[in-house]
């Protein structure tokens, strides 16, 4: 062979493969230690706040001693929060999700409409916090209330919420709306009874992970004025009132162990909170992807 | 020069009994009772021949008969899919490719491949050709191995003043000639051909054949066909390969070119080749 | 053809009871007579139509909103304080008595956390990717892709606790340099964050590349490593650098980590085992503070926020070139 000599391409083989073999490690390390930090932050949770649990941690208020804090306060607060956020932000994403993809015509409109939420998405949360706080707090005068909270984060997630029920929605084949047209069905129709059906668990999935992403924000709420220390339950919608993940801000904010041991236990119920959420999803992903042919 | 192979239940034995070994290497690529797996499945099944070296040898049949499956044998491309499996052996200038120890990477770039789309890498043409022997160890000059690579896939004059723009904006036919040019560049002793020209236009196909004539005076090439005509117009050797109703590929027939085509031994080559199915 | 519809049933009734174009008709709500309802329908087609029409284009009057507060608070903002000393001091000190009001202390905070956590995401998020587009079997990548799920859907404020209590404590056992409060901790929690992030974005540009290209390569003699890394990786270069740019974004926008861990120390410093404070955290800090609203204190919340919103909002749209650049290619 002019190429090389076979005593070169041996040892150039050799070379070679040592190199596969050193990258194919590095990858490996590389994912290990991913999951290596993973496995280290739960462990740590577990391992400080687990014990902390019980009962009367869920059912008392903050206070200014460690041992008897607890997050009842700020379960409620995002219990509100987080339902008036999911139910705006579904019933106005999906919408918007609907009129994007089945009634808007493509143009420059629909595509400019396109651009800003694919924008939006990426804004950082604690900027859709300042506009909560001008818009809702101050301007609309809602105060630093539930509502406001629930209006702000509803903004936020509202991306979220489009761009899985868009994709949703797409995927429906035209071969069904065509044959609901075929006998005379008008769009709206169409759209609520063969469409939307159809592409339910997708949109379902976006909402949950909605609501997952809106149950884990702090920075947005703190702007827009909702508090770290409060001993009393929301009483309403115009309440002031404090979520878990603020109230967990707050106890790891404090120098007293006792209260890092507080914030380990709320972190867990967070996780907790979002885990059986995801799995949740999941199950009704399962569950209605199976009943797609009526 | 002929050597018949032709295994299968119906099929007719050889000159010299049912299986003909040449131990004098005019045979560069031998396969022994070759069969082809994916998962438990058979794709080609018990399949036995001899590829001569430096002439063109065809393997035509219907689709999905396991054509492809086969030629991808030959530079254990098929490794690649995961639930492949291949039994038997195949001899590439007398060494089993199939072997404990045999490392793919090293057989492939002596067997090359053409495939059926072109598929250039996004690079410039000079990268295209130029990465085969880097990868492989190259040391000599560059620039000339890339003229030489050119020259010997017909595209030199062509592209000669423009190397260092992207092969994507070739045509169809300078795409699949410069993925010719690329194989040529690693030199290698045998090129696999998977209907090169099935994505081509008639002109680009017919310059691919006579591309094809010239190369097989230094190389020994292997080209799946559906296209009959084609087989007949540019092969030495040409097998027949077929499936049974359990959809496995086996041997039929093996022949020089013009007796296959003049004068099949078995119906079924007949069937296929006048016509009358597949 | 709902004249056919009424035909049909005429024909069909005494026979087979219901047919089944009918049985759609139900399904769709449709009556089976239409007398005088064309009206009604199409008013309230109409309505719903508008309806949703609203719905899609919150989203502009949010951009609107946004940029609207934002400049308008920042105008007045201006008025009081030189747009000289904003971009030229390198003093942060607007809630002390003698107030300086120059932005790069927080820049240079931002940066050194965020960069810091590419600098960990990058590597370990690319060779991720290319150990699940390239290397993976089946079986593996789909047990190992929901882990990174989980890891990207962690609230950041648990990241925080993670960075203060767990990283910080090991880095100062390590060295006495380091504070309580700093910059390493935050950003190399941050860089695991947004891991899942690079590692995701970069192996869905990666398993685009079409599978011929791997295939030539290999038909070449060439080994896995180089196809993954002289074939793959370039050929999915512009969607991998979209897939950075994004994640520097979300690292720059990013608050609790930087405000749990690294401090509230506005410093125009380089030095990552000292306190630092981030445009982020300063806009939490403020918030959480008793400064009276319409003072020059309170605006720096909208001025700072605008100065993150536009370092985001730049990426966010060279992302997203560098993604058609990329689409272009492969469509």
């Amino acid at each position: 062979m002019a190429l090389i000599t076979e005593v070169a391409f041996h040892a150039q083989m050799r070379k070679r493969k040592i190199r596969g073999y050193v990258f194919y490690a590095l990858c490996l390390t590389a994912v290990a230690l991913g999951l290596l930090m993973l496995a280290a932050l739960l462990y740590n949770v577990l391992s400080e706040g687990l014990s902390r649990l019980s009962w009367d941690f869920i059912t008392n208020f903050p206070s200014r001693f460690p041992e008897r804090a607890g997050i009842h306060a700020a379960i409620l607060g995002s219990i509100y929060v987080v339902s008036i956020a999911g139910v705006v932000a579904f019933s106005l994403g999906v919408g918007a999700a609907i009129y994007l993809e089945e009634y808007a015509k493509k143009g420059t409109f629909a595509s400019f409409i396109q651009l800003n939420i694919a924008n939006l998405a990426g804004v950082p949360s604690i900027v859709y916090g300042i506009l909560g706080l001008e818009i809702f707090v101050r301007i609309m005068e809602l105060g630093k209330s539930v509502i406001a909270g629930g209006l702000t984060l509803a903004l936020l997630v509202l991306p979220i919420v489009i761009i899985a029920s868009q994709e949703a929605i797409r995927a429906v084949p035209p071969s069904l709306k065509e044959g609901g047209f075929a006998l005379g069905a008008t769009k709206w129709q169409v759209v609520r009874r063969l469409v939307l059906p159809y592409a339910f668990p997708g949109i379902l999935t976006g909402a949950i992970l909605a609501v997952s992403r809106a149950v884990g924000e702090t920075a947005p709420l703190i702007v827009m004025g909702a508090l770290t220390f409060v001993p009393f339950a929301p009483d309403g919608p115009m309440s002031r009132f404090t979520v878990l993940p603020i109230q967990i801000f707050n106890w790891v904010s404090r120098p007293q162990e006792g209260f890092h041991v507080a914030a380990a236990a709320g972190i867990i119920v967070l996780l907790v909170v979002l885990l059986t959420m995801n799995a949740f999803a999941v199950f009704l992903r399962h569950k209605f992807q199976k009943g797609t042919q009526w | 020069m002929l050597s018949q192979y032709s295994l299968g239940t119906n099929s007719r034995k050889g000159l010299n009994g049912d299986y003909m070994v040449t131990t004098e290497n005019n045979l560069i690529i031998e396969t022994k009772n070759v069969s082809v797996f994916y998962g438990d499945t058979p794709a080609v099944s018990d399949i036995s021949l001899g590829i001569e070296r430096e002439k063109i040898t065809a393997l035509i049949g219907p689709s999905g008969c396991g054509k492809t499956t086969l030629l991808r044998s030959f530079n254990r491309m098929n490794d690649l899919i995961p639930i492949a499996r291949t039994s038997g052996e195949i001899l590439f200038e007398g060494h089993n490719i199939y072997a404990e120890n045999v490392d793919p990477t090293e057989i492939r770039y002596r067997i090359g491949m053409v495939f059926q789309r072109p598929n250039p890498f996004p690079k410039s043409i000079y990268d295209n050709i130029a990465f085969g022997p880097r990868i492989n160890g190259f040391r000599g000059n560059m620039d000339e191995l890339v003229e030489k690579s050119l020259i010997g896939a017909a595209l030199w004059d062509e592209v000669k003043d423009r190397l260092r723009t992207s092969g994507l904006e070739l045509s169809g036919g300078q795409q699949q000639r410069l993925c010719i040019a690329r194989t040529l560049a690693v030199e290698p002793t045998v090129i696999l051909m998977d209907e090169p020209c099935s994505a081509l236009d008639p002109i680009a196909t017919l310059a691919i054949e006579e591309l094809m004539r010239d190369l097989s005076k230094q190389y020994s090439i292997v080209i799946v066909t559906h296209n009959m005509q084609q087989a007949a117009r540019v092969s030495d050797y040409t097998a027949f390969i077929t499936a049974d109703e359990r959809r496995i590929g086996e041997l039929v027939e093996y022949d020089d070119t013009r007796q296959i085509f003049t004068n099949p031994a078995d119906e079924r080559t007949e069937a296929y080749i006048t016509g009358r199915f597949g | 053809m709902s004249q056919i519809g009424v035909g049909r049933i005429k024909f069909g009734s005494g026979l087979d009871g219901v047919s089944s174009m009918d049985q759609d008709k139900q399904v769709l709500g449709l009556p089976q007579r239409m007398f005088g309802l064309r009206w009604k329908r199409n008013l309230l087609e109409a309505f719903i139509k508008y309806g949703l029409f609203l719905c899609a284009i919150l989203s502009i009057f949010t951009t609107a909103g946004i940029i609207s507060v934002l400049l308008f608070e920042a105008i007045q903002f201006f008025q009081e304080v030189s747009i000289f000393e904003f971009l030229g001091s390198t003093k942060w000190t607007p809630l002390f008595s003698s107030k300086h009001f120059g932005i790069w202390p927080l820049v240079t905070g931002t940066l050194l956390t965020s960069v810091g956590a590419m600098l960990v995401a990058l590597p370990l998020g690319l060779l991720s990717a290319i150990y699940l587009s390239e290397y993976a079997p089946r079986r593996v990548r789909a047990t190992l892709k929901p882990i990174l799920e989980v890891l990207a859907g962690i609230p950041t404020v648990v990241y925080g606790y993670f960075a203060l209590l767990f990283v910080t404590p090991i880095l100062r056992s390590i060295s006495d340099n380091i504070m309580v409060f700093n910059g390493l901790s935050a950003a190399i929690v941050m860089g695991i964050m947004i891991l899942p992030m690079v590692s995701s974005l970069s192996e869905d540009a990666m398993q685009s590349v079409p599978r011929s290209l791997r295939e030539g390569a290999y038909a070449l003699g060439a080994t896995k490593l180089e196809v993954a890394t002289k074939i793959v990786v370039p050929a999915a270069l512009s969607g991998i650098v979209a897939a950075f740019i994004l994640s520097m974004s979300r690292a720059i926008g990013e608050t609790m980590i930087v405000a749990i861990a690294a401090g509230q120390n506005p410093n125009f410093t380089f030095n990552p085992f000292v306190p630092i404070e981030t445009m982020t955290a300063y806009i939490v800090q403020v918030s959480m503070g008793d400064t009276p609203t319409g003072t020059i204190e309170f605006k720096t919340i909208f001025t700072v926020g605008l100065s993150l919103f536009v370092m985001t909002l730049i990426m966010n749209l060279l992302s997203q070139y560098f993604v058609k650049r990329f689409r272009e290619v492969y469509e």
